[in-house]
């Protein structure tokens, strides 16, 4: 077997093993549903650029500017802009959609004309719609202001003039409600001090590392995204990044063999933007977590700990796993053993780093390993497709690709030393913000464990919940919750009416809106807090509140909650002077499971057509039994 | 390598690259006997040579491609070596 190269374009993906033949049957395959299963199935090995540009263009035939009809993901409409040659970076764009099933039109904006372009309301790239803007800008231009002999104070002027250009082209963006992703300036120019460098006010070597310090500060502070290429060139090598006969011959920053990374380094921005990047790590545990077969070797066996390179290479895993668990990644066990010595390393081995509580979901049995990822997909309540899955044993990648190719599963080096390497450049787990949520994310899906324990012992569901002792706290959209408020419009995908996803632009300018109903809610119980855990947007028309926006977070499923809330909304309702609450439901590949919610609620159909089913209940006749919780307004 | 397994996986390469499996190359084929062989692809196939092959083009040599035949010969020049 060949070694895993990790320097190679997209090493985590499985090498693309028939590719005439794959080519040949999307060509014939007539469906045009199947047809793109096909794409997103090559678009998921590993492609070269050529090959990414060949893909592209069938894609592009066989589908024209639409997308196919019945996607589960919001189109993306890109407009790239820059200082620099960028349209052979587009195929590779597309393709990372593809990569993670969106569908990515992009807007090439004039050269070198970004300034007005953004600025202008009236420019083709407003024309465009764009959801999204990426902003790539070369270091050449981004230096431009700068002399060679210049002094500290023209040197710093340089940078703030720069920085304050990008802030209102970012501004401009913001006002058209657009999400703005800002290329970080590729560190192509050379020293011409040396390794210090940052000594010499003119080097426009030293102004890229300014700018790129500055624009990280900068783009917190306004909510924008960074696609950080320097730091990735810095980790790949900045001469496979930047060639300096590409940027003269074409003036290419970037070049074209290094676009595949480039371009899923965008895709996964774009996901993250829709909520779609991966949310749990499903992990094998023999010769993956440790070294050895814990069945066969036993606890004083199995590789572990401090002391061997062997043994620090799987607890580097355990440590980089544990790190992700506490930015709100969810951890699971998918592992082929009998549970008492699965769970053995977990709750005696001195050295584990990971304990069982760490891990959401432990599923150790002689099952094979698609049926129990479908099963820790259904015990954690989220979709096959957010799960990665790890394992070294190639046979067991396979299968699971083949039965379950939704679910992410990393090409890796039967070195251990490169599985963390090949799990970050993968950029399956990539966050745009970080909220107190997702710090909390293992103990809620731990204290769910235990509610179902509890469910187990209550004889009927309405003591079992009375028994948990429930409090629904509730608040208007306001600037502290604005990015836990967007994180779910975004990602919330079953338990969501209208899927309607909005920027956090689009969530702040509700705020104000007294035309709005908005409300947050919080829900705690005796196991812990579930955080907000629900979304509702009611826009005022007449004497109608119309239900833009009803979302759930699926962990508080069945326990009446959905009522609980349509209490609270109507009271806002009321308290605005409508008479009716009018709900739609628009139904997408994932949100079945809310079919019937108004319904049940008690609301009568009024219409309904191809794109859904609006329903409406007079104020007065909202009727809700006694709910099992308590209201709490919160401050 | 012989100039006929040569031609061969140029064929190859370019029939990827401009998703065209109609392309069967000459010595005096031409940018313009091939649909998108535009300037700026130009080069990017060149790029996807240079990567295929293992070489550089030098900026100078780039210029004096006109036809396959050239590009044939150029690569020969290179590989050889």
């Amino acid at each position: 077997m060949k070694n895993h190269d990790f320097r190679a374009q997209l090493h985590w993906l499985p090498c693309c093993e028939h590719w005439s033949q794959q080519i040949k049957d999307i060509e014939n395959e007539e469906d045009d549903a199947r047809a793109w299963l096909l794409f997103v199935a090559l678009a998921n090995t590993q492609l070269d650029f050529v090959q990414l540009n060949r893909v592209d263009r069938m894609l592009a035939r066989r589908f024209g500017t639409n997308p196919p009809a019945g996607l589960a993901t919001v189109p993306v409409r890109l407009a790239v802009v820059g200082s620099s040659t960028l349209g052979h970076l587009f195929p590779a764009i597309r393709l990372a959609g593809l990569r993670r099933g969106l569908w990515v039109t992009i807007y090439e904006g004039e050269y070198g004309q970004y300034v007005h372009e953004l600025a202008d309301p009236a420019s083709d790239l407003y024309d465009f719609k764009p959801t999204a803007v990426l902003i790539a800008l070369d270091a050449y231009h981004a230096t431009r202001g700068l002399g060679a002999s210049s002094s500290l104070a023209e040197a710093d002027q340089a940078v703030d003039e720069m920085i304050d250009t990008l802030a209102g082209c970012w501004r401009s963006a913001r006002h058209a409600k657009i999400d703005i992703i800002q290329q970080t300036i590729l560190p192509s120019l050379p020293a011409v001090l040396g390794a210090n460098e940052h000594r010499l006010p003119g080097s426009r070597a030293r102004m890229v590392r300014k700018l790129n310090n500055r624009l990280r500060e900068a783009a917190d502070a306004e909510g924008v995204d960074l696609l950080a290429v320097d730091t990735v060139a810095a980790d790949k090598g900045i001469r496979t990044w930047h060639d300096p006969t590409l940027w003269l011959r074409a003036k290419q920053d970037v070049s074209p063999l290094v676009s595949p990374t480039y371009g899923d380094l965008v895709g996964r921005l774009l996901a993250a933007r829709q909520g779609r990047s991966f949310k749990c790590l499903v992990l094998d545990l023999d010769n993956t977590l440790w070294g050895g077969v814990i069945g066969d070797d036993g606890l004083d066996g199995i590789v572990i700990g401090q002391g061997s390179a062997m043994g620090e290479a799987f607890l580097d895993l355990q440590s980089y796993a544990l790190a992700l668990a506490k930015r709100g990644i969810i951890l699971a066990v998918c592992s082929k053993n009998d549970e008492d010595n699965a769970l053995a390393p977990f709750e005696r081995h001195p050295d584990m780093l990971l304990r069982r509580s760490d891990i959401a979901c432990f599923v150790a049995n002689w099952d094979d390993k698609p049926s129990n990822i479908r099963r820790i997909s259904q015990e954690l309540n989220i979709g096959v497709d957010s799960i990665v899955f790890v394992d070294d044993n190639p046979f067991e990648r396979n299968l699971v690709r083949a039965e379950l190719p939704m679910v992410a599963v990393p090409e890796i080096s039967e070195d251990p030393a490169f599985v963390v390497q090949a799990i970050a450049d993968a950029g399956y787990f990539e966050g745009v913000t970080v909220t107190e949520e997702d710090r909390e994310r293992t103990e809620q899906y731990q204290a769910n464990a235990q509610r179902a324990k509890l469910h187990e012992q209550a004889t009927d569901l309405s003591s079992y919940l009375a028994s948990l002792e429930m409090q629904l706290s509730w608040k208007h959209f306001d600037d502290l919750g604005l990015s836990r408020i967007t994180q779910l419009i975004n990602k919330t995908n079953q338990f969501n009416l209208t899927t309607r996803r909005y920027s956090e632009e689009q969530v702040r300018a509700l705020i104000g809106d007294a035309n709005a109903v908005t409300l947050q809610l919080r829900l705690r119980d005796r196991f812990g807090d579930n955080g907000i855990i629900g979304i509702l947007i009611g826009k005022l028309d007449g004497e109608d509140l119309v239900i833009d926006t009803w979302l759930m977070s699926c962990r508080v499923l069945k326990r009446r909650v959905e009522e609980a809330s349509l209490l609270l909304l109507a009271e806002a309702a009321r308290a605005k002077g409508a008479k009716r609450l009018i709900g739609d439901y628009i139904p997408t590949a994932k949100n079945g499971m809310v079919k019937d919610h108004y319904p049940r609620l008690g609301f009568g159909e009024l219409e309904s057509d191809a794109g859904g089913t609006r329903w409406a209940v007079a104020l007065d006749d909202v009727r809700v039994e006694d709910v099992p919780m308590i209201f709490v307004k919160e401050l | 390598m012989n100039e006929a397994a040569l031609y061969e996986k140029l064929n190859d390469m370019f029939r990827d690259f401009f998703s065209d499996d109609s392309i069967s190359l000459q010595a005096d084929t031409t940018a313009n006997d091939i649909q998108g062989w535009d300037s700026l692809n130009h080069l990017n196939l060149l790029i996807a040579i240079e990567s295929e092959f293992g070489f550089r083009f030098q900026t100078s040599e780039i210029e004096r491609l006109t036809n396959v035949g050239d590009l044939v010969a150029a690569i020969q020049k290179k590989v050889e070596v």
